[in-house]
């Protein structure tokens, strides 16, 4: 009795017409044809499977962001950063405190003052719920919107780093650089087979107070969700957009993915043009 | 009430749970005392303020009351334990849901399963929900793009391992009309095309299917998450009126051929914390004021999503169980066809076998449905939840059956009782012969 882990669909075309079970699988990376034992039971294959990925979102989930790895690998990209932390003081506290992951350690406000930038577009990366997806995307994330950013003629950075942060930290720490708009790139709540996916979280004019209506969000962002150059793309369009607005959240809406979708034709066989648009996961970092 | 309120994390987030241990058992021990009857006169959130208040003071049913007028909440837990089923369907209307929440906090789980267990709530739409040793389930075939094949393949595995007679039915990963329609298409073409006595719906905001109702889309049941005070369903952009039209344009399409009981409900404790609008009430007695607001609308389905909010507000396994028993026992109290999911997040303290003990509590506890999600890992909302095969077991251990006329489609479809089936054995029956033609066209593409 085997039923192969589920995971990405097998390689190659669907069959024209599912003729056995596991032909399902195919069409879906949910984990449908695990076999069946006995009445009800899932067979081992299935349910180690299912242990492995939990096991794997777990450790995701209790990661720490690795700082200088992290600053190394920007520097390495010609991007210099400064690195905050809330004051959420550990795991435990951030997961049962949402609120002190909103706040800024008092202590970190010197290193920010050291680095203002009226009216820039500044950046922050947080851990969130997710160190692993900031330490894989959040650098070549953030190189390519600086780049276009510069080619666009708006000011860009600085860039800090968070350790423990939610969304709204972003907020205090654009305030404290007196930025035109901040971009927190945060670590999302790791599903069982994403656990490195990265939001980005729009604010024009941070400052603390700002609620959740007042930002723009691009979900699900890793290779095998929103890539990084869809992303990138959309994420531009929208920082211009809010620039050239002044304005973010619901009165800035994401018109551009919609139009994409429309020249496409709108075919709902490819569903790479909806991702961005999923809302999984939503809510849990901020 | 906060103080009496068992352990959990989003009432010390809001700074309302008992300091000790010891303050909170003196607060049950009060709470134990107060006459029942104080909860219609002492409204937690003010009568002027509040229209769920006012739903719920508005509504009460004195003479279903009278049974248990004269008593304090220990005395009515008392009662509770003793009460009969009749006794317990005849007392319902007389119950507002601040009593049920009050009694269910000096309660143990064993106490909240033996009175869930013995409360008797039948609802209908094309088939017959919570008949007595029945358990139904959602078929939850969610897709990250809502994709129409991806979303036929867990359709098509669900029905295979017999989950589907509480509703077929898709969260939608963009809450827009016309994807909202195609999901709406696509479920109402398999249902009609294998004739499935069951009902499907598309989990998406009231107003875009009240919009998908007068685009003429195929609509069964109308779902909306609520919560317990005006200020929190505000919120989530709706308030009774806006509810009560979407009932209206829902009984319209008569698509009922059992009972027009047409709308599916879901909460969760601390939806109102979390949209700051708890009014300093603790989350447990807001869950239960959100079943106030179901039941005037005579739902097909509520559920608590029990696990979903995440750990600050129920931190672990044992507080998402402790929670989800009390949501069961204070649903079904007031009458409720009371399904939970039972679920959790991956950054909550949790994991598959605190799921399994609350599934098994839940099914001893008589639970009319649970959710039905392949391999119990929705791949779009990102959570664990239960599994076709988690039904099954449930089904299989406790001698629970589907709906009665899911379970004849399940005769007639040769797909009833099947054992030890291979994933890569051929499909059995009509649907897997079906199936063998090719999923376009089976979802009609």
């Amino acid at each position: 009795m085997s039923a192969p882990p589920a995971g990405p669909p097998p390689a190659g075309p669907p069959p024209a017409g599912p003729r056995l079970w596991r032909d399902l699988r195919h069409f879906t990376a949910a984990r449908v044809a695990l076999g069946r034992v006995g009445a009800a039971g899932l067979p081992t294959p299935a349910h180690l499977a299912f242990q492995a990925a939990h096991a794997a979102a777990r450790d995701a989930v209790h990661a720490a962001l690795d700082g200088p790895a992290l600053a190394a690998d920007l520097a390495a990209r010609g991007i210099a950063s400064v690195t905050v932390r809330s004051l959420a003081p550990d795991r435990r506290s951030y997961l049962l405190r949402p609120d002190l992951g909103r706040m800024l350690d008092p202590a970190c406000l010197p290193a920010l003052d050291a680095v203002r930038a009226p009216g820039s577009v500044a950046f922050l990366l947080a851990d969130g719920l997710s160190a692993l997806a900031v330490a894989r995307h959040a650098p070549a994330l953030t190189a390519a919107l600086i780049a276009g950013l510069g080619r666009a003629g708006i000011a860009a950075g600085p860039v800090v780093l968070a350790h423990q942060g939610r969304v709204a930290l972003g907020d205090k720490v654009g305030a404290a650089l007196g930025a035109a708009a901040i971009v927190v790139l945060i670590g999302e709540r790791p599903g069982l087979s994403t656990a490195d996916s990265l939001g980005a979280y729009l604010t024009w004019a941070p400052q603390p107070g700002r609620n959740d209506a007042e930002r723009n969000c691009v979900s699900n962002i890793r290779p095998e969700g929103l890539d990084l150059p869809d992303a990138a793309a959309k994420l531009l369009w929208l920082i211009a957009a809010m620039c050239e607005r002044r304005i973010s959240g619901v009165g800035l809406k994401d018109e551009q993915p919609m139009a994409a979708r429309l020249a496409a034709g709108g075919h709902p066989e490819k569903p790479a043009s909806r991702a961005a648009d999923a809302f999984p996961r939503i809510g849990d970092s901020r | 009430m906060a103080a009496a309120s068992p352990a959990r994390s989003g009432d010390a987030l809001a700074g309302i749970a008992a300091a000790s241990a010891a303050e909170r058992v003196a607060a049950q021990s009060a709470l134990a005392d107060l006459p029942l009857a104080h909860f219609l006169t002492e409204a937690l959130i003010p009568y002027e303020q509040d229209e769920v208040t006012r739903l719920i003071q508005d509504g009460h049913n004195r003479a279903a009351f009278a049974p248990v007028a004269s008593l304090t909440v220990g005395g009515f837990r008392d009662w509770l334990l003793g009460a009969s089923p009749a006794a317990l369907t005849a007392l319902a209307p007389g119950i507002i849901p601040e009593m049920a929440a009050a009694v269910s906090k000096i309660m143990r789980l064993q106490d909240l399963v033996s009175v869930a267990a013995r409360c008797r709530v039948v609802s209908g739409f094309r088939n017959t929900l919570g008949l007595p040793g029945t358990l139904s389930v959602r078929l939850q075939p969610n897709h990250p793009t809502d994709d129409p094949a991806g979303v036929a393949a867990s359709l098509i595995d669900g029905l295979m391992l017999g989950a589907g007679d509480a509703v077929l039915g898709v969260n939608p990963a963009t809450d827009s009309v016309p994807a909202t329609i195609e999901l709406l298409r696509l479920l109402d073409t398999v249902r009609a095309r294998f004739d499935i006595p069951t009902q499907t719906c598309v989990l998406a905001h009231v107003t875009t299917t009240l919009r998908c109702i007068e685009a003429g889309a195929p609509v069964d049941l109308v779902f909306q998450s609520i919560a317990g005070t005006e200020a929190a369903n505000r919120s989530f952009g709706i308030d009774l009126a806006l509810l009560a039209e979407a009932r209206a344009a829902a009984l319209a399409q008569a698509r009922y051929s059992v009972a027009p009981n047409v709308m599916y409900f879901e909460t969760g404790q601390g939806s109102a914390l979390s949209a700051d609008a708890h009014h300093g009430v603790d989350q447990q007695t807001l869950e239960a004021r959100a079943y106030g607001v179901a039941r005037v609308f005579a739902p097909l389905l509520v559920n608590s999503v029990v696990g979903f909010i995440g750990p600050e507000y129920l931190y672990d396994g044992k507080q998402i169980t402790r929670a989800g028993l009390e949501d069961h026992f204070c649903g079904k109290l007031l009458g409720l066809p009371m399904g939970v999911d039972i679920c959790y997040t991956n950054h909550a303290e949790a994991d598959q076998d605190d799921m399994d003990a609350l599934l098994t509590l839940l099914g001893v506890a008589g639970i009319t449905f649970i959710m039905g999600v392949p391999g119990a890992d929705d791949v779009m909302l990102s959570y664990q939840s239960t599994s076709f095969h988690d039904a099954l077991y449930i089904r299989s251990v406790l001698g629970r059956r589907p709906a009665p006329e899911f379970a004849a489609w399940l005769a007639r479809m040769g797909i009833d009782g099947a054992e030890g089936l291979r994933a890569d054995a051929a499909l059995p029956g009509p649907l897997g012969r079906a199936l063998g033609q090719g999923l376009a066209g089976l979802i009609g593409a």
